[in-house]
């Protein structure tokens, strides 16, 4: 998501390292580009003036210009900076950090731990209400979501809903549902009335025994005095050992005047994004956290209850400074493949004997991971090679009813598809028989790569991709698992998809 | 066949925070001042500010310069005359009403991403529709997210119109195929499909919403007569890619801007406008079913640029 940054970066450095010497000019000059990205990823324009202050001053401290490698040297400052203005230690051991999880959700005893979730409409409290049930109940931790929001039309009903779904999912704990249907009366009249219903929820929370109870707010602006004035009362009257301020990262501009709204009345303690699955730049984290200074704890990355993770400044620092988010890719992969799989897998491509349904098999758990262009981005040095690359999903669609109109004999064999069988398979499944034959051409191919790939080292291997990838590769890629390019390759993708989750074991 | 004549005041009421730190801020800072590179650079960074996007914000700037060069601009005044000049002249005139079907209903179907406003824009158009005195069908296509039903049966009570439904999670193409015979045997006028949020990017997604519009146009041939896309004016610049991606596979016809009265600068219609030709048609400026107003570009930016 923060490729157009990686992109402004990647400008920066090419500039840089494309000079013999370097003057503090050039940096100035290169620093418009960073400038510019930030400010088209939607980081606020003050955040954006700190941030290359920052950068500027460092650079010029540790005299870049003189440096041998100055493009290196200011990746450097600029992942610094990026880091530590994300929240992160950038002294911090790279591997280390990346493990860590961070601070969890204090347990209180007596308990419940009260957690309060508040923030803009539709920024998605309600769904993380779900998420954070089931990720506790996870841990083995009971929990109790209380509608505190008699605003919005059937929001009682949406969290109840959310709660049912989230006590259905694995965990050794019980995920309770707290609300008072009937104190929803007349729309926009009941503003007070949610302190009580947060008050009695909390009873029946210690009634119960209860391990965390999470209060779902309604959704309201942070310029209305009634609703910003019903919060702080809720606030006052529970005391919320947790405050969760929801932001959707597609926020612009603004996110800094709520933030800031929300924070000076509430004394926010974390902050989660939403909506990070989307393509979104996402500069509201940096704004965000820059004017709260309180951390981004969580970031959801789907509608579904198990779709939160973590924040990782490193991680997000790494992907926009185009160094991909390849432990996110990993451990996504993790979920798609199983090591025993990744291994047949692996020994197949080895030999050559890739078959078309390893082939479908893999492009589905690919796909099911996300949109390709958003997998891509995670790869480092990838992201900013997207911009000029179209990739097709539509053209994947016709790879994979292709791969399916063929009979178990063909896939297995794909040598034998030629004439009439060409023709059967285009016609089975709408394409042009010239298709089919591309199709199956480049992935005798892809098998006679990999099985020249493994037989290399490492950093042969790279330097064969590389090669490959000069010498028409690309072609090949695009049509192959249905890639459609505009121009440069990014031939390393599967191989790297299906090698680093062995790797990481 | 224009729909709601442009109520200017309730615009202005809604663009009040608008006013207050896009407009009042434009206008305090270029008022009484002489035009030099210093108050270009804080223009240019007042109209990133108010989400006009950099590409956007410099053209105008550019613009500015290029008259301040040329000797034609010297006061912040001037200035201000001319952006109001050069924004008014990126909107071509353009039918912003709805379109209707020439016999037999008319069907909307209303598109977005997650938690845009577009349940509560249905109820809006519904109202306005009814308040028109045209009959108005809803058909429930939202069938994934949690109580996305309920909620817009909700507002058919309060509103007295009728919802289509069906399963909790089945097909929403099935559900839009019961509500346009329901529509068809019940001869309403306006048929209004609110359907589940889904991200631009979610391909899988956005190849459901064509197979909505083909069973519509099999139930009820011409439809959907109206593809609205709602986007949220509290967003960045990724509004622009929604608009690009759902116009490519939905073919959106009008977007509504749901939540202007939430964002404190409306600059993202300019930056919808530079890089999209789909019409505003509406605007959101509250939580209510009154809350919906026709986008006026005229209106818009004298209260973008007004005291
Ligand atoms: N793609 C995606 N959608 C999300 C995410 N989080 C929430 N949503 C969706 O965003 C929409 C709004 O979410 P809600 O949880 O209802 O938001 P809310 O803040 O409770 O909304 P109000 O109560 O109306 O203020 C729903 O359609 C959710 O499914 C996320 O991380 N990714
Ligand atoms: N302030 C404000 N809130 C709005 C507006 N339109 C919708 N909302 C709120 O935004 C939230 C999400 O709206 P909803 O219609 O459910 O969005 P959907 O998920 O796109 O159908 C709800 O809390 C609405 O009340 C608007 O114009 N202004
Ligand atoms: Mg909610
Ligand atoms: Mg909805």
């Amino acid at each position: 998501m923060f490729d157009r940054l990686s992109d402004g970066f990647n400008g920066v450095f090419k500039k840089l390292s494309g000079q013999g010497s370097i003057s503090e000019s050039n940096v100035r000059e290169a620093m418009d580009e960073v400038r510019t990205a930030l400010l088209e990823a939607d980081v606020q324009y003050d955040v954006v003036e700190t941030f290359c202050e920052r950068v500027m001053a460092d650079a010029v401290g540790r005299e870049v210009t003189k440096s041998l490698k100055p493009g290196q040297e200011m990746i450097g400052i600029v992942n610094r900076r990026l880091v530590e203005l994300l929240g992160g230690d950038p002294d911090a051991d790279p591997q280390e950090a990346l493990t860590q999880s961070g601070p969890g959700i204090l347990k209180m005893s007596p308990g419940p731990t009260v957690v309060m979730m508040c923030g803009l409409q539709g920024s998605g409290k309600t769904t993380t209400c779900g998420k954070l049930a089931a990720m506790l109940k996870k841990q083995g931790r009971s929990v109790m979501l209380c509608a505190a929001d008699l605003q919005r039309p059937a929001a009682v009903e949406q969290l109840e809903t959310v709660a049912g779904q989230a006590d259905q999912l694995p965990g050794g704990a019980q995920v309770r549902f707290y609300g008072e249907a009937d104190q929803v009366g007349a729309y926009g009249e009941r503003v007070g009335v949610a302190v009580d219903v947060c008050k009695r929820a909390l009873k029946a929370a210690r009634e119960a025994g209860v391990d965390v109870l999470i209060l779902d707010t309604a959704g309201r602006l942070h310029v209305n005095d009634e609703l910003m004035g019903e919060l702080h009362s809720v606030h006052k009257v529970l005391n919320p050992h947790h405050i969760f301020l929801v932001v959707d990262a597609m926020t612009g501009q603004d996110a800094v005047n709520s933030a800031k709204a929300f924070h000076e009345r509430l004394e926010v303690d974390g902050v989660i994004l939403t909506k990070f699955d989307s393509d979104t730049r996402g500069g509201a984290a940096l704004s965000v956290k820059h004017v709260t200074g309180a951390p981004i704890r969580y970031i959801g990355v789907g509608e579904k209850l198990d779709a939160i993770e973590p924040f990782h400044a490193e991680r997000m620092a790494g992907r926009i400074l185009g160094m991909g988010d390849v432990v996110s890719l990993v451990e996504k992969a993790q979920q798609e493949v199983t090591e025993e799989e990744a291994e047949k897998l692996q020994a197949k491509m080895a030999k050559g004997e890739l078959t078309m349904d390893d082939f479908l098999k893999q492009m589905r758990s690919l796909r099911r991971m996300g949109p390709m262009k958003q997998l891509m981005g995670m790869l480092p040095g990838v992201g900013s090679m997207l911009k000029d690359i179209d990739i097709d999903e539509k053209q994947l669609d016709r790879t994979e009813a292709m791969v399916q109109s063929m009979t178990p004999a063909e896939r297995a064999k794909p040598d034998l598809i030629k004439g009439k069988r060409q023709k059967r398979i285009a016609q089975g499944s709408g394409n042009e028989q010239t298709q089919v034959g591309q199709l199956v051409k480049q992935f005798g191919l892809l098998n006679k790569m990999t099985k020249q790939m493994s037989g290399m080292s490492g950093s042969a291997r790279v330097a064969a991709a590389k090669q490959l990838a000069g010498g028409g590769m690309g072609g090949m890629m695009s049509g192959m698992p249905g890639l459609g390019t505009k121009g440069s390759t990014k031939s390393g993708s599967r191989g790297v998809k299906k090698r680093k989750p062995k790797k990481r074991r | 066949m224009a729909l709601f004549k442009s109520a200017l005041g309730k615009l202005k009421k809604g663009l009040a925070r608008t006013r207050e730190t896009l407009g009042g801020g434009l206008r305090s800072l270029l008022t009484g001042k002489r035009l030099d590179e210093q108050l270009l650079k804080d223009l240019e960074r007042r109209l990133i500010e108010s989400d006009v996007g950099v590409a956007g914000a410099r053209e105008l700037v550019e613009s500015v310069r290029t008259d301040y060069k040329a000797g034609n601009i010297e006061t912040g005044d001037q200035v201000l005359d001319h952006l109001k000049r050069q924004l008014k002249s990126w909107w071509p005139e353009q039918d912003r009403s709805l379109t209707f079907a020439t016999s037999g209903p008319t069907v909307i179907l209303v598109t977005g991403i997650n938690g845009v406003g577009k349940t509560t824009s249905i109820a809006k158009l519904c109202k306005a529709l009814r308040d028109e005195g045209r009959t108005v069908l809803l058909g429930a296509c939202d069938t994934f997210r949690a109580g996305a039903v309920r909620q817009l049966e909700i507002w058919g009570e309060r509103l007295g119109i009728d919802v289509v439904k069906g399963q909790q999670g089945g097909d929403p193409a099935s559900v839009a195929f019961d509500a346009c015979d329901a529509a068809v045997a019940r001869q309403v006028d306006v048929l209004i499909l609110d359907t589940a949020g889904r991200l631009h990017t979610q391909q899988g997604l956005m190849g459901q919403l064509e197979k909505i519009r083909r069973v519509i146009d099999k139930r009820i041939p011409g439809g959907p007569h109206e593809v609205l896309l709602v986007l949220d004016a509290t967003s960045g610049q990724n509004a622009l890619r929604q608009a690009e991606e759902f116009k490519a596979s939905a073919g959106v016809s009008g977007i509504v801007l749901a939540k202007l009265d939430g964002t404190a600068r409306g600059g993202i219609v300019v930056a919808i406008r530079s890089a999209t030709d789909i019409p505003v048609k509406f605007v959101g400026v509250g939580e209510t079913p009154d809350d919906l107003e026709p986008f006026d570009p005229e209106a818009f930016v004298e209260a973008m640029l007004a005291e």
